[in-house]
């Protein structure tokens, strides 16, 4: 146990980039991959006939190994962060995308019949009705997605993007459990401390009337 | 008084099914005009035409003397008041922004008139210092049906239409609602086109009907026409079914006099005029100590004979009066009790005890029920 620990203060200035780069690669790719997700879930409730090819595309691309993935894209955009982020985006698309698709579709059709009935235009149901009324099940895509890739961006380091991948390729490579550990335990704090995040941010945003359950 | 929407040789069809074959129609300013029929009658098919949530495949739809085809369908609707079964109320929204959406829809100078918003649920029978900041799910099915009516009438738009807004409610809260559905149209005047397909709702409410079957209007007209004069079988059924046959079928221990006033056949005359008077009835029915009829006295026969003081009941009273076993229908028992010259009829069971009384009073009532009230309690 104090092996760990010497390697924890060792190597703390290591270990406090790699973490900082693996939240950088993150964030990043999750700010794009919800950029691209959610307004496919949210056209793909306009054109349904479409829905189930496009989401059985992504779900194809979520089916590719992790690590094989990241070597497809040595040959297309080279090493880097840039080929690792485009990566995690492709795993981070299908849970968020199909939350936002069915998160639209479960609002009660009722609501949406007193709000056309009211005269709201199209665009005005969504950003009034759909949206908010839809946006638990996004954010809970949002959260799996998250976590997921937090996890994958361990791997990022095999196509030379840096992250806590890096500890964790070194201790292999140097049969060092306490370099593995290194990188392996931020890691997982990463994910539980963004998930926990992201379930306090949900609460907080959620409307006071949503909160409340039914009374009949 | 003009007319605020007129339906024009209107059709409707999907595919090669007519919903709506061709439709003329015109619903008067200022009323409230009941659309009713069996499900799939075109009812609610029509009053969506009117806000264009349903496209005619042709004719026209003049709506306040323009046609409604013309314009814009979202701007239409803002103008056109709109509450539907399912309240739809937004959950993430409170009552107050859920009232006023329609002016926040039109940008209507920036700022939620907050007057307004008090006098509608005021009008509605809504607290607005309690209810304001509140959120649909901490309502009732029926407060939320207020707000719903509320939120329709917020904008002052001349038309609302009402999609069986009331058939969800338990039948206390609909029967209130109902009421303050007539009451605040003497206030406002505006054209309301109500669907349902409960007639009696239809009666109440109505100051005119319109009754559809298969895509046609069968009859029009006010709730008093239509009940004396119903244009053919199929209005008959519809008004009739309920509120006739149902408690014809009702048998006669349901209706009768469960305990009328019995004498005992050694009582003398006295006696009996003493009872008489004191229960404030004309006849008495003769029972022995076990409760099994023996006949009636009236009280003619009885003033006929006073003077003889050694007669008692047993000497005056009718014993071939006519009688009515408990389960006999109703219906069969009306031309008895018509005919009976007391004006009633005692209802024995299949041992010859006494059970009850049928009179032409509980009769009345019975079949006046109905249209007296509405004839909710046979629902």
């Amino acid at each position: 146990m104090s092996e760990i620990l010497n390697v924890i203060i060792d190597r703390w200035p290591n270990i406090v980039d790699a973490t900082w780069q693996h939240i950088v690669l993150s964030i990043v790719a999750l700010f794009w991959a919800i950029v691209l997700a959610v307004p496919t879930g949210i056209l793909l409730t306009r054109f349904r006939k479409l829905a189930t090819p496009v989401l059985g595309f992504i779900s194809v691309l979520q089916t590719i190994p992790s690590l094989a993935l990241l070597g497809f894209m040595i040959p297309l955009f080279g090493i880097g962060a840039t080929p690792a982020v485009i990566a995690m985006v492709v795993y981070a698309l299908l849970p968020i995308a199909r939350n936002t698709y069915t998160g639209i579709l479960d609002v009660d059709p009722a609501l949406l019949e007193a709000a056309r009935g009211m005269g709201m235009t199209k665009g005005q149901m969504l950003r009034m009705v759909e949206l908010p009324l839809a946006r638990s099940v996004i954010f809970a895509g949002i959260r799996t997605a998250t976590v997921m890739t937090i996890g994958v961006a361990t791997l990022a380091s095999f196509i030379g993007a840096g992250g806590l991948g890096d500890l964790i390729l070194r201790g292999i490579a140097m049969v060092d459990t306490g370099i593995i550990l290194a990188g392996a335990v931020p890691a997982a704090i990463l994910a539980i401390l963004f998930d926990m995040l992201l379930a306090w941010t949900d609460w907080r945003i959620t409307p006071k009337g949503l909160r409340i359950q039914n009374r009949t | 008084m003009g007319n605020a929407i007129v339906f024009d040789n209107v059709r409707k069809s999907y595919g090669q099914k007519a919903v709506i074959p061709n439709l003329n129609l015109s619903i008067a300013e200022g009323t409230i005009t009941v659309l009713v029929g069996p499900s799939g009658c075109g009812k609610t098919t029509t009053m969506k035409m009117i806000n264009q949530l349903i496209q005619p495949s042709s004719g026209k739809i003049y709506v306040n003397g323009s046609n409604a085809l013309d314009i814009s369908p979202v701007e239409l609707r803002r103008n056109i008041g709109y509450v539907i079964q399912q309240v739809g109320l937004f959950p993430h929204m409170t009552i107050e922004e859920n009232v006023t959406l329609v002016p926040r829809l039109k940008k209507q100078a920036g700022e939620v008139n907050r007057e307004q918003v008090d006098r509608m649920l005021q009008l509605v029978g809504l607290n607005p210092d309690e209810y304001r900041h509140r959120y649909p799910r901490e309502l009732s099915g029926g407060q939320q049906q207020r707000v719903g009516v509320a939120r329709a009438l917020m904008s002052d738009p001349p038309i609302v239409l009402m999609d069986e807004p009331f058939s969800a409610l338990d039948p206390i809260t609909r029967e209130q609602l109902q009421d303050e559905l007539i009451r605040l149209n003497q206030e406002l005047n505006k054209t309301i086109v109500f669907v349902t397909h409960d007639m009696d709702e239809a009666l109440k409410i109505a100051d005119q009907i319109i009754v559809m079957q298969d895509g046609h209007v069968i009859q029009q007209s006010t709730p008093e026409q239509i009940l004396r004069h119903p244009a053919n079988e199929f209005v008959r059924g519809f008004i009739g079914e309920k509120r006739l046959t149902s408690h014809l079928t009702q048998s006669v221990d349901e209706v009768m006099v469960k305990h009328p006033v019995t004498i005992a056949p050694q009582k003398g005359l006295a006696e009996a005029v003493k009872m008489m008077v004191r229960k404030r009835v004309t006849g008495l029915i003769v029972v022995d100590k076990d409760g099994t009829y023996l006949g009636l006295a009236d009280s003619a026969d009885i003033h006929a004979r006073y003077p003889e003081e050694s007669l008692s009941i047993r000497d005056v009273m009718r014993a071939d009066a006519a009688v009515v076993n408990v389960s006999t229908p109703l219906a069969e028992t009306i031309p008895l009790v018509q005919q009976a010259p007391y004006g009633y009829v005692p209802v024995v069971d299949d041992l010859g005890r006494l059970r009850g009384l049928l009179t032409r009073a509980s009769l009345v009532d019975v079949l006046a029920r109905p249209y007296l009230e509405g004839g909710e309690e046979h629902e």
